[in-house]
């Protein structure tokens, strides 16, 4: 019964972080300025990350862990240089 | 489904509880993201998913690995630790460039420079 309710809770949490993506790219494809798509492929990275972790508990498999840590890295890498490129234009001067 | 049967009824219901709960809040982060008016106001939302989404998520992690494997596990703490660094330093360069963009179009939204700078 309680094993039910989890399998239930896990499925609808997924709909949930997919229904989230997909807003965050809604946000990245209508977003008016630049600095709107990057706020919308940091919260995109952040949404996948954690779609990460809920297929890792489905599965039992704490590898799914590791690639959300790897996900969290490259993101902020990417949010990081596109910020700097906004500012000035290039992201190594 | 195997292994998960494998979790007494009240870790079942916590880890039910606690994956909910991040996934809910990580989408009205998004849906704020998607319905706010302008850039200022948007830059907050996604910020619910970041901290208290992952944080209730990775909770629910290490409770389920935890009980499954029978020892503590708590190799989701890195994952929480490193968003909690670094999201307020993408966030602030982010908000500055968008600043600096705006100050440079000469966009009435956003107050003045002040002169000394």
């Amino acid at each position: 019964m309680s094993h039910d309710l989890l399998a239930a809770a896990i499925l609808l949490a997924q709909v949930l972080l997919l229904l989230g993506m997909g807003f965050s790219l809604v946000r990245m494809i209508r977003g008016p300025r630049a600095q709107d798509r990057v706020v919308a492929l940091d919260a995109l990275y952040v949404n996948a990350m954690i779609l990460l972790l809920t297929i890792g508990i489905r599965t039992g498999s704490v590898l799914y862990v590791e690639a959300g840590l790897v996900i969290a890295l490259l993101g902020f890498a990417s949010t990081m240089a596109l910020a700097k490129f906004l500012m000035r234009g290039e992201v190594i001067e | 489904m195997s292994h998960l049967d494998a979790l007494p009824p009240w870790a079942a219901i916590l880890v039910a509880v606690f994956v909910l709960a991040g996934a809910l809040l990580a989408f009205i982060g998004s849906l704020g993201l998607l319905r706010l008016k302008n850039f200022y106001q948007r830059v907050h939302a996604p910020t619910l998913g970041t901290t208290l989404g992952t944080f209730c998520m990775l909770a629910g992690s290490i409770t389920c690995f935890s009980v499954l494997e029978g020892r503590p596990i708590f190799n989701e703490i890195l994952i929480g630790v490193f968003l909690t660094v670094t999201t307020p330093i993408t966030l602030m360069l982010l908000v500055r460039a968008a600043l600096y963009r705006d100050r440079e179009e000469g966009s009435d939204y956003v107050p003045r420079a002040p002169k000394h700078e």
